[in-house]
């Protein structure tokens, strides 16, 4: 399975820039990452998906985002429950005649037409990736003109902010170490 | 100093900030882009001494070898753009060998910054892999607290350095200072401190029941301050030790529980106990490919403890059964009560046998009429005291340095480990002399790397720096050389490198001069040179193909080594 990576980040300048660069130096490699605000004011969460499966060599690469001054935590949620959603908007090619075909197989993967031209439709899809590539492939003999994917969102399933998981899992097992190691 | 409220540019908040920190001296060079901060420097120059370099990559080196000498955060300073660029390698090599420096850089004010302005270069941006932290410092509002974070991120948890960008409005913008003195708040970053029950457990279980442990101690041991822990440790348990090329002063050279340095130019004794060992404990140190040769057959049948400040260092290159992430000091003071008394004879007495092999082939054994480096080395050792501090550029002669030159005092070795960076020595030699003005300090440099940064001899000479030049002149790049002689077939391309003549070039900047070509005339130059206070430039002429011996050539299996033939089986 691949490496999923949930950070929580100071809302900075260059802390994309800073992530991104650690990577390509480390040569790691990024699937897709996604960026936003968090709960906390001045903080954004992101998710990053790596090709990475090797257990040691994960761990090396949370550590090393940890490193970044200005990530506040990451959490790797590869392994833990978790719900993995990506959103996708698919430009179909599609004159009258054939936007109900398109209409009821996108009914079917739960996705939305939110845009009709006389000669395309866009649709909108929300769901696990996988779901995403299938639907891809079904409307792909109708001529797809052109694919939009955010990349990987994740947020782990349970009442834990994804961020104190670590901390609480610690805390629980009675191994206490201080808030301020929080990171390790 | 009283902290009251004081309208102040941003330009002298710099300067009030620094001396907070508790700086003494800055390295740098001015130019337009930080005119403001040179400007407001007069009001300060009775607290910092401010020293004019001759390129801003010498700023860097000595503010890194400042900081190397006195464990205090080293300080330099440079225009945008061309000023800014040339810090780079000292920035780079200041982060791979975990050295504590701020770098304060002026910028192109906000307005046109990103126009591609005159002396514009998006410094923060390149120097993204080199640092430990940046700071493009938008208003001048943010500034104290800026500089403030950025002393306590370089010097904490594993050192580093931090690069401070100041555009030249935000140093001439005004505002109410008042010297932060609330606690830093960094949610991001938190040092680790000590081991936890478990992991202390399990290191204990391991040392104590290991029959051939090996101590491998770097640089982690003398930044943390864990030396005499661990030598408290290695005496009880009987646990030999062996260095990095930066941890080579973390241990007296002449304890008997010393084998000196490990990897690639390291003693026979010290690879073949780490490909031996039962258990490896590495302190302090990181498992750069230099000391593992091929990860593959690295010390195949041990068992490894990591410890290190540096969690992204564990389980990289080696994979170990115990990685502890904390300070090291900490580490292992909460594990010495645990360690057990116990003697370990038969190990030592097979690491015995491969030291007194390695002796028996040492060449300052044989009768040799040409002056070798590693002569030399060994005869400024015999000659200088044991606190006087050694930094060495990088080559041959580094490696020489660390196989000769009998370290018995901490922090008394500066030199580039990680980025084995050709022209650092002779400027962090001048850095590092502005920590101690009344210790001797050698700069052992070769001629190949002394001739990248020899403009400094004006910075020297301005200054009066205390820095004995010791140029171990080979008429080689002598490392290289080696390399070719060894793997390329002796095709020498573009090594043989011509030198000035350094007798007149000393005298053209006013600094006394010694060439030494034969063996009895180094001591008594030695000592000649010793007499006199400021800079001091020796040339030792050595054999142009002596070879550092042992090698492990890149990639191999550690114990697979090439060594100085045995005297039985050449006529040498």
């Amino acid at each position: 399975m691949k490496q999923v990576l949930v950070a929580l980040v100071e809302d900075k300048p260059g802390v994309l820039n800073r992530i991104a660069s650690l990577f390509r130096r480390r040569n790691f490699n990024i699937e897709s990452i996604v960026a936003g605000h968090s709960e906390t004011p001045g903080t954004s969460r992101i998710t990053i998906a790596t090709d990475e499966e090797e257990h040691l060599r994960r761990n090396i690469i949370r550590h090393n985002l940890l490193k970044l001054i200005n990530v506040i935590d990451v959490v790797d949620v590869t392994d833990r429950p978790c719900v993995i959603r990506e959103q996708a908007l698919i430009k179909v090619r599609a004159d009258g005649s054939i936007r109900g075909e398109v209409g009821d197989l996108v009914k079917i993967y739960r996705a939305r037409i939110v845009d009709v031209s006389t000669a395309s439709l866009i649709v909108e899809v929300t769901g696990e990736p996988d779901k995403i590539d299938s639907l891809i492939e079904v409307l792909t003999p109708f001529g797809v003109v052109e694919i939009m994917r955010t990349g990987k969102v994740a947020m782990i399933r349970g009442a834990i902010n994804s961020s104190d998981q670590e901390e609480v899992i610690r805390w629980k097992n009675g191994n206490g170490r201080n808030h301020k190691q929080a990171k390790k | 100093m009283a902290n009251s409220k004081r309208m102040l540019k941003g330009a002298e908040i710099v300067w009030e900030c620094l001396v907070r920190e508790g700086v003494e001296t800055v390295f740098g060079y001015p130019g337009g882009a930080i005119l403001p901060v040179y400007d407001a420097l007069a009001n300060y120059s009775d607290r910092i001494h401010h020293v004019l370099v001759r390129h801003e990559q010498g700023a860097a080196h000595m503010a890194d070898g400042y900081s190397r000498a006195s464990g205090k955060v080293g300080v330099a300073m440079a225009t945008s753009g061309p000023g800014a660029v040339n810090l780079i390698t000292g920035m780079a090599t200041a982060m791979m060998d975990s050295s504590p420096m701020v770098c304060i850089t002026g910028q192109v004010p906000t307005n046109v910054l990103g126009s591609d302005a005159f002396q514009e270069t998006d410094i923060t941006g390149a120097t993204l892999p080199v640092t430990k932290h940046s700071y493009l410092v938008m208003e001048v509002d943010s500034l104290a607290n800026v500089i403030r974070e950025a002393f306590y991120i370089a010097r904490t948890g594993r050192p580093g350095p931090v690069l401070i960008d100041i555009p030249k409005d935000v140093q001439n913008d005004v505002t109410e200072f008042e010297y932060p003195t609330d606690p830093i708040d960094l949610p991001g970053y938190h040092p680790p401190e000590q081991a936890t029950d478990e992991e202390v457990a399990a290191v204990l279980e391991l040392i104590n029941g290991a029959d051939r442990p090996l101590v491998l101690s770097g640089h982690g041991v003398l930044m943390s301050g864990a030396r005499d822990a661990l030598i408290a440790i290695i005496e009880k348990a009987d646990i030999p030790v062996t260095t990095t090329l930066l941890g080579n002063d973390s241990l007296p050279h002449s304890h008997p529980l010393n084998l000196g340095m490990m990897g690639m130019h390291g003693n026979a004794s010290a690879n073949h106990a780490i490909q031996e060992a039962d258990l490896i404990i590495a302190c302090g140190m990181r498992f750069d490919d230099r000391v593992t040769g091929k990860l593959k057959t690295y010390s195949p049948n041990s068992r490894k403890i990591h410890i290190d400040i540096d969690a992204s260092e564990l389980n990289k290159n080696v994979r170990v059964d115990v990685a502890i992430n904390a300070d090291l000091a900490t580490v292992l003071a909460q594990i010495k009560p645990g360690v057990k008394q116990r003697k370990r004879a038969e190990w030592l007495k097979t690491i015995q046998a491969w030291q007194d092999d390695a002796t028996q082939r040492d060449v300052l054994q044989l009768e040799s009429e040409t002056l070798l480096g590693s002569q030399v080395i060994r005869s400024i050792c015999d000659n200088i005291p044991d606190n006087a501090l050694i930094v060495t550029d990088v080559g041959q002669h580094q490696m020489l340095e660390a196989q000769y030159y009998s370290h018995e005092q901490p922090h008394t070795l500066i030199t580039s480990g990680g980025l084995g960076t050709m022209g650092f020595g002779f400027p962090a030699a001048i850095g590092a002399s502005f920590h101690r003005a009344d210790r001797e300090i050698w700069a052992i440099v070769g001629d190949g790397g002394f001739q990248m940064t020899l403009h400094e001899l004006a910075t020297a000479v301005q200054e009066q720096a205390n820095v004995k030049i010791a140029i171990i002149n080979n008429g080689y790049l002598g490392m290289v050389r080696q390399w070719q002689q060894m793997f390329y077939n002796a095709h020498y391309a573009e090594t043989p490198i011509s030198s000035p003549d350094y007798m007149k070039l000393a005298e053209a900047y006013g600094v006394p001069g010694y060439r030494v070509d034969r063996r009895e005339d180094i001591e008594p130059t030695l000592k000649g040179a010793r007499r006199h206070k400021g800079p001091v430039m020796i040339e030792f002429v050595v054999e142009q193909h002596e070879m550092v011996y042992p090698m492990v050539p890149a990639g191999a299996d550690l114990h697979k080594m090439i060594r100085r033939p045995h005297p039985e089986e050449t006529n040498v």
